[in-house]
Protein backbone atom coordinates (compact mmCIF):
# COMPACT_ATOMS: atom_id res chain seq x y z
CA UNK A 1 0.00 0.00 0.00
CA UNK A 2 1.50 3.77 -0.93
CA UNK A 3 1.99 5.81 1.99
CA UNK A 4 3.03 9.88 3.28
CA UNK A 5 4.58 10.74 5.92
CA UNK A 6 2.79 12.70 8.74
CA UNK A 7 5.15 15.05 8.22
CA UNK A 8 3.78 16.14 4.57
CA UNK A 9 -0.14 16.08 5.79
CA UNK A 10 -0.27 17.87 8.74
CA UNK A 11 0.16 21.63 8.97
CA UNK A 12 1.80 21.85 12.84
CA UNK A 13 3.01 18.99 14.69
CA UNK A 14 4.09 20.11 17.87
CA UNK A 15 4.40 19.05 21.82
CA UNK A 16 4.40 21.55 24.70
CA UNK A 17 3.69 21.41 28.87
CA UNK A 18 0.70 21.19 29.95
CA UNK A 19 1.06 21.84 33.23
CA UNK A 20 4.36 20.78 35.57
CA UNK A 21 3.43 17.35 34.99
CA UNK A 22 2.44 16.45 31.16
CA UNK A 23 3.65 17.09 27.92
CA UNK A 24 0.67 17.43 25.40
CA UNK A 25 0.99 17.02 21.86
CA UNK A 26 -1.07 18.61 18.50
CA UNK A 27 -1.20 17.43 15.02
CA UNK A 28 -2.80 19.92 13.44
CA UNK A 29 -3.93 19.99 9.49
CA UNK A 30 -5.44 22.56 7.18
CA UNK A 31 -7.63 20.97 5.44
CA UNK A 32 -10.55 18.45 6.72
CA UNK A 33 -9.45 15.88 4.32
CA UNK A 34 -6.04 15.26 5.47
CA UNK A 35 -7.69 15.61 8.86
CA UNK A 36 -9.74 12.85 8.29
CA UNK A 37 -7.30 10.36 6.19
CA UNK A 38 -5.13 10.75 9.00
CA UNK A 39 -7.94 9.94 11.88
CA UNK A 40 -9.74 7.04 9.98
CA UNK A 41 -6.31 5.44 8.72
CA UNK A 42 -5.37 3.92 12.02
CA UNK A 43 -1.86 4.75 12.13
CA UNK A 44 -2.27 7.68 14.92
CA UNK A 45 -4.23 5.82 17.61
CA UNK A 46 -3.44 5.77 22.10
CA UNK A 47 -1.76 2.11 20.80
CA UNK A 48 0.38 3.39 17.88
CA UNK A 49 1.97 6.40 19.90
CA UNK A 50 2.62 4.97 22.91
CA UNK A 51 4.33 2.13 20.60
CA UNK A 52 5.99 4.92 18.89
CA UNK A 53 7.50 6.20 21.81
CA UNK A 54 7.90 3.14 24.12
CA UNK A 55 5.44 3.58 26.63
CA UNK A 56 2.68 1.83 28.17
CA UNK A 57 -0.71 2.90 26.85
CA UNK A 58 -1.78 4.19 30.89
CA UNK A 59 0.91 7.27 30.31
CA UNK A 60 -1.14 8.84 27.70
CA UNK A 61 -3.93 10.24 29.63
CA UNK A 62 -5.68 11.76 27.35
CA UNK A 63 -6.50 11.45 23.41
CA UNK A 64 -8.64 13.41 21.57
CA UNK A 65 -10.31 14.57 17.94
CA UNK A 66 -10.58 18.42 17.75
CA UNK A 67 -12.55 18.26 15.04
CA UNK A 68 -13.04 22.14 15.33
CA UNK A 69 -8.94 22.61 14.69
CA UNK A 70 -9.20 19.68 12.26
CA UNK A 71 -6.41 17.72 14.84
CA UNK A 72 -5.51 15.17 16.64
CA UNK A 73 -4.17 15.86 19.80
CA UNK A 74 -3.03 13.49 22.96
CA UNK A 75 -1.12 14.00 26.55
CA UNK A 76 1.46 11.88 28.00
CA UNK A 77 2.00 11.78 32.12
CA UNK A 78 5.71 13.30 32.34
CA UNK A 79 7.97 10.61 34.93
CA UNK A 80 9.13 13.38 36.40
CA UNK A 81 7.68 17.32 36.56
CA UNK A 82 9.20 19.86 34.27
CA UNK A 83 12.77 21.45 35.43
CA UNK A 84 13.47 18.48 37.33
CA UNK A 85 16.79 17.17 38.33
CA UNK A 86 18.14 15.27 35.16
CA UNK A 87 15.52 16.64 32.72
CA UNK A 88 16.12 17.69 29.17
CA UNK A 89 13.22 19.70 28.25
CA UNK A 90 11.68 22.11 30.20
CA UNK A 91 9.26 23.26 28.04
CA UNK A 92 8.45 19.84 26.68
CA UNK A 93 8.91 21.51 23.26
CA UNK A 94 11.10 18.97 21.50
CA UNK A 95 9.68 15.56 22.30
CA UNK A 96 6.85 15.32 18.77
CA UNK A 97 10.30 14.50 16.24
CA UNK A 98 9.14 10.98 15.84
CA UNK A 99 5.74 11.78 14.90
CA UNK A 100 7.33 13.34 11.65
CA UNK A 101 8.13 9.94 9.76
CA UNK A 102 5.03 8.25 10.69
CA UNK A 103 3.62 6.42 7.51
CA UNK A 104 -0.05 7.08 6.79
CA UNK A 105 -1.72 4.76 4.29
CA UNK A 106 -2.23 7.21 1.42
CA UNK A 107 -6.32 6.05 -0.04
CA UNK A 108 -7.96 8.23 -2.03
CA UNK A 109 -8.65 11.78 0.27
CA UNK A 110 -4.62 12.69 0.76
CA UNK A 111 -4.31 16.39 -1.29
CA UNK B 1 -20.51 50.51 35.00
CA UNK B 2 -22.48 48.06 32.46
CA UNK B 3 -20.55 47.78 29.16
CA UNK B 4 -22.34 46.52 26.53
CA UNK B 5 -18.70 45.15 24.83
CA UNK B 6 -15.17 45.57 26.39
CA UNK B 7 -12.40 45.60 24.06
CA UNK B 8 -8.99 44.25 25.54
CA UNK B 9 -5.82 44.91 23.93
CA UNK B 10 -3.07 42.69 24.55
CA UNK B 11 0.37 43.00 23.85
CA UNK B 12 2.15 39.41 25.31
CA UNK B 13 1.77 36.60 26.32
CA UNK B 14 4.31 36.63 28.76
CA UNK B 15 5.04 39.87 29.92
CA UNK B 16 8.73 40.71 29.56
CA UNK B 17 9.55 36.93 29.10
CA UNK B 18 10.67 38.86 25.31
CA UNK B 19 10.23 42.26 24.72
CA UNK B 20 6.83 43.25 23.15
CA UNK B 21 6.76 44.07 19.81
CA UNK B 22 6.26 48.37 19.32
CA UNK B 23 4.58 48.92 16.19
CA UNK B 24 1.21 46.43 16.54
CA UNK B 25 1.60 47.92 20.23
CA UNK B 26 0.86 51.41 18.97
CA UNK B 27 -1.40 49.83 15.75
CA UNK B 28 -3.55 48.62 18.70
CA UNK B 29 -3.23 51.78 21.18
CA UNK B 30 -4.48 54.30 18.22
CA UNK B 31 -8.02 52.43 17.86
CA UNK B 32 -8.64 53.22 22.36
CA UNK B 33 -9.42 50.07 23.49
CA UNK B 34 -11.41 50.04 27.11
CA UNK B 35 -8.26 47.93 29.19
CA UNK B 36 -4.75 47.03 28.41
CA UNK B 37 -4.19 43.57 29.77
CA UNK B 38 -1.36 41.36 30.01
CA UNK B 39 -0.45 37.88 32.07
CA UNK B 40 3.31 38.42 33.16
CA UNK B 41 3.84 34.30 34.15
CA UNK B 42 4.06 31.19 33.76
CA UNK B 43 4.70 27.57 35.53
CA UNK B 44 6.39 26.48 32.35
CA UNK B 45 9.52 27.91 32.72
CA UNK B 46 10.26 25.26 35.56
CA UNK B 47 10.37 25.38 39.39
CA UNK B 48 13.81 27.50 39.74
CA UNK B 49 12.76 30.92 39.97
CA UNK B 50 9.49 30.52 41.80
CA UNK B 51 11.72 27.91 44.28
CA UNK B 52 14.48 30.42 44.42
CA UNK B 53 12.23 33.21 43.77
CA UNK B 54 13.68 35.08 41.21
CA UNK B 55 12.97 36.16 37.45
CA UNK B 56 13.23 34.13 34.25
CA UNK B 57 13.05 37.38 32.58
CA UNK B 58 15.06 40.29 32.05
CA UNK B 59 14.23 43.75 34.42
CA UNK B 60 14.82 45.67 31.20
CA UNK B 61 12.60 44.08 28.92
CA UNK B 62 9.90 43.94 32.27
CA UNK B 63 10.24 47.71 32.21
CA UNK B 64 10.14 48.07 28.63
CA UNK B 65 6.75 45.93 28.62
CA UNK B 66 5.06 47.82 31.34
CA UNK B 67 6.00 51.28 30.45
CA UNK B 68 4.60 50.70 27.19
CA UNK B 69 1.30 49.61 28.96
CA UNK B 70 1.42 52.33 31.56
CA UNK B 71 1.96 55.23 29.14
CA UNK B 72 -0.78 54.44 26.32
CA UNK B 73 -3.18 53.47 29.62
CA UNK B 74 -2.57 56.50 31.29
CA UNK B 75 -2.84 58.97 28.23
CA UNK B 76 -6.32 57.35 27.32
CA UNK B 77 -7.29 57.05 31.44
CA UNK B 78 -8.31 53.71 30.99
CA UNK B 79 -7.19 50.36 33.30
CA UNK B 80 -4.54 48.67 33.31
CA UNK B 81 -4.13 44.73 34.43
CA UNK B 82 -1.14 42.71 34.90
CA UNK B 83 -1.50 38.80 36.42
CA UNK B 84 1.56 37.02 37.90
CA UNK B 85 3.67 39.58 38.15
CA UNK B 86 7.59 38.96 37.45
CA UNK B 87 7.37 35.00 35.76
CA UNK B 88 5.99 33.50 39.28
CA UNK B 89 3.58 36.21 40.75
CA UNK B 90 5.31 35.54 44.31
CA UNK B 91 5.26 38.86 46.63
CA UNK B 92 8.64 39.86 45.86
CA UNK B 93 7.81 40.17 42.51
CA UNK B 94 4.43 41.88 43.10
CA UNK B 95 6.28 44.34 45.04
CA UNK B 96 9.52 44.82 42.30
CA UNK B 97 7.02 45.48 39.87
CA UNK B 98 5.29 48.45 41.78
CA UNK B 99 8.94 49.64 41.93
CA UNK B 100 9.01 49.28 37.75
CA UNK B 101 5.47 51.44 38.19
CA UNK B 102 6.45 53.89 40.55
CA UNK B 103 9.66 54.54 38.54
CA UNK B 104 8.21 54.75 35.52
CA UNK B 105 5.72 57.07 36.50
CA UNK B 106 8.22 59.30 37.87
CA UNK B 107 10.06 59.02 34.87
CA UNK B 108 7.53 60.69 32.48
CA UNK B 109 5.73 62.86 35.82
CA UNK B 110 2.39 61.05 35.25
CA UNK B 111 -0.25 62.36 37.01
CA UNK B 112 -1.61 60.40 40.01
CA UNK B 113 -3.08 57.19 39.82
CA UNK B 114 -5.26 54.23 42.19
CA UNK B 115 -2.54 51.39 41.78
CA UNK B 116 -4.42 48.18 43.23
CA UNK B 117 -1.98 44.95 44.40
CA UNK B 118 -2.59 41.76 45.38
CA UNK B 119 -0.30 38.52 47.02
CA UNK B 120 -0.55 35.10 46.41
CA UNK B 121 1.68 33.52 48.34
CA UNK B 122 0.38 30.70 50.86
CA UNK B 123 1.91 29.94 54.34
CA UNK B 124 2.78 26.30 54.65
CA UNK B 125 1.10 26.50 58.16
CA UNK B 126 -1.87 27.80 56.53
CA UNK B 127 -2.31 24.35 54.58
CA UNK B 128 -0.82 21.74 57.04
CA UNK B 129 -3.45 23.41 59.41
CA UNK B 130 -5.99 22.19 56.89
CA UNK B 131 -4.51 18.83 56.22
CA UNK B 132 -4.28 18.10 60.51
CA UNK B 133 -7.87 19.05 60.70
CA UNK B 134 -8.70 16.28 58.20
CA UNK B 135 -8.90 17.99 54.91
CA UNK B 136 -7.47 16.91 51.81
CA UNK B 137 -5.05 19.10 49.50
CA UNK B 138 -5.92 17.25 46.13
CA UNK B 139 -3.66 16.21 43.54
CA UNK B 140 -4.04 17.81 39.74
CA UNK B 141 -3.42 15.84 37.29
CA UNK B 142 -1.80 12.24 37.91
CA UNK B 143 -0.60 13.60 41.70
CA UNK B 144 -2.22 12.04 44.50
CA UNK B 145 -3.01 14.43 47.94
CA UNK B 146 -0.61 16.32 49.28
CA UNK B 147 1.15 14.53 52.10
CA UNK B 148 3.31 16.16 55.07
CA UNK B 149 6.66 15.20 53.75
CA UNK B 150 5.46 16.92 50.10
CA UNK B 151 4.54 19.90 51.91
CA UNK B 152 7.96 20.09 54.30
CA UNK B 153 10.36 19.95 51.44
CA UNK B 154 8.52 23.11 49.65
CA UNK B 155 10.60 26.36 49.66
CA UNK B 156 7.49 28.73 48.19
CA UNK B 157 3.83 28.32 47.32
CA UNK B 158 1.89 30.41 45.42
CA UNK B 159 -2.04 30.04 44.76
CA UNK B 160 -3.48 30.88 41.68
CA UNK B 161 -5.99 33.46 41.59
CA UNK B 162 -8.75 33.54 39.99
CA UNK B 163 -10.98 36.97 38.76
CA UNK B 164 -11.70 37.55 42.57
CA UNK B 165 -8.96 39.59 43.42
CA UNK B 166 -8.79 41.69 39.93
CA UNK B 167 -12.61 42.36 40.65
CA UNK B 168 -11.88 43.83 43.83
CA UNK B 169 -9.08 45.76 42.66
CA UNK B 170 -11.88 47.09 40.19
CA UNK B 171 -14.33 47.83 42.47
CA UNK B 172 -11.88 50.03 44.66
CA UNK B 173 -11.09 52.01 41.69
CA UNK B 174 -8.10 51.03 40.65
CA UNK B 175 -6.53 52.42 37.23
CA UNK B 176 -3.49 50.09 37.51
CA UNK B 177 -3.72 46.15 38.95
CA UNK B 178 -0.48 44.57 40.02
CA UNK B 179 -1.54 41.14 40.42
CA UNK B 180 -0.07 37.56 42.06
CA UNK B 181 0.14 34.65 40.69
CA UNK B 182 -3.14 34.02 38.61
CA UNK B 183 -4.63 32.23 35.59
CA UNK B 184 -3.93 34.08 32.78
CA UNK B 185 -7.43 34.15 31.67
CA UNK B 186 -8.64 35.78 34.85
CA UNK B 187 -6.78 38.78 33.71
CA UNK B 188 -8.84 39.51 30.74
CA UNK B 189 -12.38 37.91 32.35
CA UNK B 190 -11.99 39.64 35.55
CA UNK B 191 -12.68 43.08 33.84
CA UNK B 192 -15.61 41.88 31.32
CA UNK B 193 -17.22 40.32 34.33
CA UNK B 194 -16.82 43.65 36.43
CA UNK B 195 -18.66 45.19 33.72
CA UNK B 196 -21.65 42.82 33.34
CA UNK B 197 -20.83 40.87 30.58
CA UNK B 198 -21.75 37.44 30.97
CA UNK B 199 -18.95 34.59 32.54
CA UNK B 200 -19.51 32.47 29.36
CA UNK B 201 -17.58 35.49 27.10
CA UNK B 202 -15.99 36.73 29.54
CA UNK B 203 -13.40 33.84 30.14
CA UNK B 204 -13.49 32.91 26.63
CA UNK B 205 -12.33 36.14 25.87
CA UNK B 206 -9.63 35.67 28.37
CA UNK B 207 -8.43 32.39 27.24
CA UNK B 208 -8.27 33.31 23.44
CA UNK B 209 -6.04 36.57 24.59
CA UNK B 210 -3.81 35.22 26.90
CA UNK B 211 -1.27 34.52 24.58
CA UNK B 212 -1.03 37.83 22.36
CA UNK B 213 -0.48 37.00 19.09
CA UNK B 214 -0.09 33.18 19.68
CA UNK B 215 -3.70 32.45 18.28
CA UNK B 216 -2.65 34.58 14.76
CA UNK B 217 -1.46 33.22 11.72
CA UNK B 218 1.50 33.22 10.10
CA UNK B 219 3.12 32.29 13.55
CA UNK B 220 5.22 35.27 15.48
CA UNK B 221 4.90 35.70 18.93
CA UNK B 222 4.98 39.35 21.05
CA UNK B 223 2.71 41.33 18.50
CA UNK B 224 -0.69 42.74 19.78
CA UNK B 225 -4.52 41.55 19.38
CA UNK B 226 -7.57 43.22 20.57
CA UNK B 227 -10.12 41.24 21.53
CA UNK B 228 -14.22 42.31 21.74
CA UNK B 229 -16.24 40.83 24.48
CA UNK B 230 -19.74 41.25 24.27
CA UNK B 231 -22.86 39.08 25.42
CA UNK B 232 -23.10 37.19 22.53
CA UNK B 233 -19.87 36.93 21.19
CA UNK B 234 -16.04 37.38 21.28
CA UNK B 235 -14.53 38.76 18.37
CA UNK B 236 -10.39 38.65 18.34
CA UNK B 237 -8.45 40.69 15.62
CA UNK B 238 -5.20 40.46 14.72
CA UNK B 239 -2.91 44.45 15.19
CA UNK B 240 0.30 43.06 13.05
CA UNK B 241 -0.19 44.41 9.54
CA UNK B 242 0.76 40.78 8.31
CA UNK B 243 -0.87 38.91 11.05
CA UNK B 244 -5.04 37.54 11.02
CA UNK B 245 -6.38 35.77 13.11
CA UNK B 246 -8.44 33.08 11.60
CA UNK B 247 -10.71 30.06 12.02
CA UNK B 248 -7.72 28.08 11.98
CA UNK B 249 -5.43 29.74 14.15
CA UNK B 250 -7.77 30.47 16.88
CA UNK B 251 -9.85 27.33 17.27
CA UNK B 252 -6.11 25.66 16.84
CA UNK B 253 -4.99 28.02 19.83
CA UNK B 254 -7.36 26.60 22.38
CA UNK B 255 -5.26 23.39 22.16
CA UNK B 256 -2.07 24.69 23.19
CA UNK B 257 -0.97 24.24 26.51
CA UNK B 258 -3.57 22.04 27.85
CA UNK B 259 -4.27 18.41 28.22
CA UNK B 260 -7.98 18.82 26.63
CA UNK B 261 -8.81 21.62 24.10
CA UNK B 262 -12.69 21.36 25.08
CA UNK B 263 -11.88 22.84 28.70
CA UNK B 264 -10.20 25.31 30.59
CA UNK B 265 -10.51 25.35 34.29
CA UNK B 266 -10.41 28.61 36.83
CA UNK B 267 -10.80 28.94 40.19
CA UNK B 268 -14.84 29.38 39.95
CA UNK B 269 -15.63 27.09 37.20
CA UNK B 270 -15.04 25.75 34.19
CA UNK B 271 -15.09 26.76 30.47
CA UNK B 272 -16.38 24.90 28.04
CA UNK B 273 -15.72 25.18 24.39
CA UNK B 274 -17.19 21.81 23.11
CA UNK B 275 -19.83 23.45 21.12
CA UNK B 276 -17.46 27.09 20.11
CA UNK B 277 -18.59 27.92 16.71
CA UNK B 278 -16.08 29.95 14.77
CA UNK B 279 -16.33 32.52 12.02
CA UNK B 280 -14.78 34.43 9.92
CA UNK B 281 -15.72 38.04 10.46
CA UNK B 282 -13.43 40.02 8.20
CA UNK B 283 -9.98 39.44 7.52
CA UNK B 284 -8.24 39.74 10.55
CA UNK B 285 -11.26 39.04 12.90
CA UNK B 286 -12.67 35.67 13.70
CA UNK B 287 -15.14 35.54 15.92
CA UNK B 288 -16.47 32.94 18.10
CA UNK B 289 -19.84 31.91 19.98
CA UNK B 290 -21.48 29.85 21.91
CA UNK B 291 -19.02 29.15 24.86
CA UNK B 292 -20.16 28.13 27.72
CA UNK B 293 -19.32 28.65 31.50
CA UNK B 294 -20.02 26.05 33.97
CA UNK B 295 -19.51 27.46 37.93
CA UNK B 296 -18.00 25.03 40.42
CA UNK B 297 -20.98 23.60 42.75
CA UNK B 298 -19.75 24.14 46.01
CA UNK B 299 -16.24 25.79 47.82
CA UNK B 300 -14.08 27.18 45.18
CA UNK B 301 -10.90 25.36 44.54
CA UNK B 302 -7.92 27.18 43.99
CA UNK B 303 -5.07 25.64 42.65
CA UNK B 304 -1.77 25.64 44.16
CA UNK B 305 1.94 25.78 42.82
CA UNK B 306 4.94 24.83 45.15
CA UNK B 307 8.84 24.46 44.75
CA UNK B 308 11.29 22.65 46.67
CA UNK B 309 15.28 22.35 46.86
CA UNK B 310 16.87 19.73 46.04
CA UNK B 311 20.53 20.94 45.91
CA UNK B 312 23.20 23.09 44.75
CA UNK B 313 24.05 22.57 41.26
CA UNK B 314 27.03 22.09 39.11
CA UNK B 315 27.60 21.52 35.36
CA UNK B 316 29.81 19.90 33.16
CA UNK B 317 30.04 19.12 29.83
CA UNK B 318 32.20 17.22 27.41
CA UNK B 319 32.72 16.36 23.90
CA UNK B 320 33.86 12.90 21.87
CA UNK B 321 34.42 12.26 18.65
CA UNK B 322 36.25 8.86 18.70
CA UNK B 323 33.77 5.99 17.18
CA UNK B 324 35.25 3.50 19.35
CA UNK B 325 34.56 5.76 22.37
CA UNK B 326 31.25 6.71 21.07
CA UNK B 327 30.14 3.10 20.29
CA UNK B 328 31.06 2.29 24.20
CA UNK B 329 29.83 5.47 25.55
CA UNK B 330 27.91 3.74 28.09
CA UNK B 331 30.93 1.91 29.68
CA UNK B 332 32.62 5.88 29.77
CA UNK B 333 29.83 6.82 31.58
CA UNK B 334 29.39 4.14 34.23
CA UNK B 335 33.47 4.49 34.81
CA UNK B 336 33.06 8.00 35.40
CA UNK B 337 30.14 7.13 37.94
CA UNK B 338 32.22 4.52 39.52
CA UNK B 339 35.13 7.31 40.12
CA UNK B 340 33.20 9.43 41.83
CA UNK B 341 31.37 7.19 44.21
CA UNK B 342 34.58 6.07 44.93
CA UNK B 343 35.80 8.85 46.08
CA UNK B 344 32.56 10.20 47.74
CA UNK B 345 30.84 7.16 49.12
CA UNK B 346 28.60 7.84 51.66
CA UNK B 347 28.22 11.63 50.83
CA UNK B 348 24.35 13.10 49.53
CA UNK B 349 25.11 13.32 45.70
CA UNK B 350 23.02 12.78 42.37
CA UNK B 351 24.68 12.61 38.85
CA UNK B 352 23.10 13.35 35.55
CA UNK B 353 24.12 12.53 32.65
CA UNK B 354 22.69 13.33 29.30
CA UNK B 355 24.15 12.51 25.87
CA UNK B 356 23.52 14.93 22.99
CA UNK B 357 23.25 12.95 19.73
CA UNK B 358 22.37 10.22 21.38
CA UNK B 359 19.43 10.76 23.33
CA UNK B 360 19.96 14.12 25.40
CA UNK B 361 16.55 15.90 24.24
CA UNK B 362 13.65 12.94 24.92
CA UNK B 363 15.14 10.16 27.16
CA UNK B 364 13.61 7.90 27.65
CA UNK B 365 10.87 9.05 24.77
CA UNK B 366 13.45 8.22 22.19
CA UNK B 367 12.59 5.80 19.60
CA UNK B 368 16.27 5.79 17.96
CA UNK B 369 18.33 3.35 20.15
CA UNK B 370 20.81 3.19 17.86
CA UNK B 371 23.49 6.19 17.74
CA UNK B 372 24.16 7.60 14.75
CA UNK B 373 25.87 10.31 15.36
CA UNK B 374 29.83 10.91 14.44
CA UNK B 375 30.24 13.26 17.79
CA UNK B 376 28.61 13.53 21.33
CA UNK B 377 28.02 15.91 23.73
CA UNK B 378 27.80 14.40 27.06
CA UNK B 379 26.38 17.49 29.88
CA UNK B 380 26.95 16.19 33.36
CA UNK B 381 24.79 18.02 35.94
CA UNK B 382 25.99 17.07 39.68
CA UNK B 383 23.88 17.94 43.19
CA UNK B 384 24.18 18.37 46.48
CA UNK B 385 22.95 20.19 49.32
CA UNK B 386 26.59 20.68 50.49
CA UNK B 387 27.34 23.27 47.48
CA UNK B 388 31.46 21.09 47.93
CA UNK B 389 30.05 17.58 47.21
CA UNK B 390 27.86 19.56 44.55
CA UNK B 391 31.10 20.91 42.80
CA UNK B 392 33.58 17.81 43.64
CA UNK B 393 30.83 15.24 42.08
CA UNK B 394 30.58 17.24 39.06
CA UNK B 395 34.11 17.31 38.70
CA UNK B 396 34.66 14.07 38.96
CA UNK B 397 31.85 12.96 36.75
CA UNK B 398 33.04 15.04 33.79
CA UNK B 399 36.98 15.11 33.97
CA UNK B 400 36.47 11.24 34.58
CA UNK B 401 35.63 10.72 31.04
CA UNK B 402 39.03 12.10 29.87
CA UNK B 403 40.17 8.75 31.56
CA UNK B 404 37.73 6.28 30.67
CA UNK B 405 39.42 3.04 30.24
CA UNK B 406 38.60 1.23 27.38
CA UNK B 407 40.40 -1.86 26.03
CA UNK B 408 40.73 -0.88 23.20
CA UNK B 409 40.97 2.93 22.50
CA UNK B 410 43.58 4.19 20.18
CA UNK B 411 44.06 7.69 21.63
CA UNK B 412 45.45 6.95 24.93
CA UNK B 413 46.41 11.09 25.21
CA UNK B 414 42.52 12.02 26.34
CA UNK B 415 38.90 10.10 25.59
CA UNK B 416 36.97 13.81 25.42
CA UNK B 417 37.43 17.29 24.42
CA UNK B 418 36.98 20.27 26.46
CA UNK B 419 35.61 23.57 25.91
CA UNK B 420 36.55 24.77 29.57
CA UNK B 421 38.16 21.96 31.77
CA UNK B 422 36.17 23.12 34.13
CA UNK B 423 32.74 22.84 35.62
CA UNK B 424 30.24 25.59 36.26
CA UNK B 425 27.91 26.55 39.08
CA UNK B 426 24.56 27.32 38.24
CA UNK B 427 21.20 27.88 39.51
CA UNK B 428 20.08 25.35 42.47
CA UNK B 429 17.90 22.53 41.61
CA UNK B 430 14.09 22.42 42.65
CA UNK B 431 11.40 20.48 41.92
CA UNK B 432 7.87 20.87 41.39
CA UNK B 433 6.44 19.38 44.90
CA UNK B 434 3.21 20.60 44.03
CA UNK B 435 0.56 20.75 41.81
CA UNK B 436 -3.06 20.68 44.09
CA UNK B 437 -5.87 22.65 44.66
CA UNK B 438 -7.06 24.03 47.85
CA UNK B 439 -10.59 24.37 48.79
CA UNK B 440 -11.38 27.61 50.51
CA UNK B 441 -15.32 29.40 51.39
CA UNK B 442 -14.02 33.01 49.98
CA UNK B 443 -11.28 32.70 47.36
CA UNK B 444 -10.20 36.07 48.60
CA UNK B 445 -9.11 34.37 52.12
CA UNK B 446 -5.65 33.60 49.83
CA UNK B 447 -5.27 36.84 47.72
CA UNK B 448 -4.74 39.95 50.10
CA UNK B 449 -5.76 43.07 47.98
CA UNK B 450 -4.55 46.70 48.72
CA UNK B 451 -4.66 50.27 47.19
CA UNK B 452 -1.98 52.96 47.28
CA UNK B 453 -1.89 55.96 45.06
CA UNK B 454 1.19 56.81 42.63
CA UNK B 455 2.51 60.10 42.05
Amino acid sequence: MKTVKLVDLAKTIRSKNAGTDRITFDIIFRERENYDLVRKSGAITRQTVAALFGIPAARIVDFVEFDPGFAIKFTIDRLRPSGSFGEGDVFGCQQYAPLLDVEIPRGNGAK
Amino acid sequence: MRKQSLRIHCSNGHLGFAPTKEESFWIGAKTKPDYYCCDSGSDDIGPVPLGADKCASHPEWQKHDLELMLLASREQGVPMIIGSSGDTGTNSRVDMYIGFIKEIAAKHRLKPFKLGYFYSEVDKAYLLKKMRGGEAIEGLDSRGPLTESELERTNRIVAVAGVHPFIKCLEMGADVIIGGRSSDCAVFAAPAIFHGLPENYAYYGGKVLECASFCCEPYGGKETIIGEITADDVKVTAMHPVQRCTVASVAGHAMYERTNPYFEYVAGGKLDMTDCVYEQFDDKTCRISNAKFIPIEGRVKVKLEGSGFVGERYMGMAGIRDPYTIKHIDKVIQWAKDQVEERLHGKDYQLSYRIFGKNGVMGDLEPVKETRSHELLVVVEGVSPDDKVAEEATLIGTRQIFYARLPEVKGTAGTAAFILDEVVKVSAAYEWTMNHTVAVDDPMELFPTRMITVG
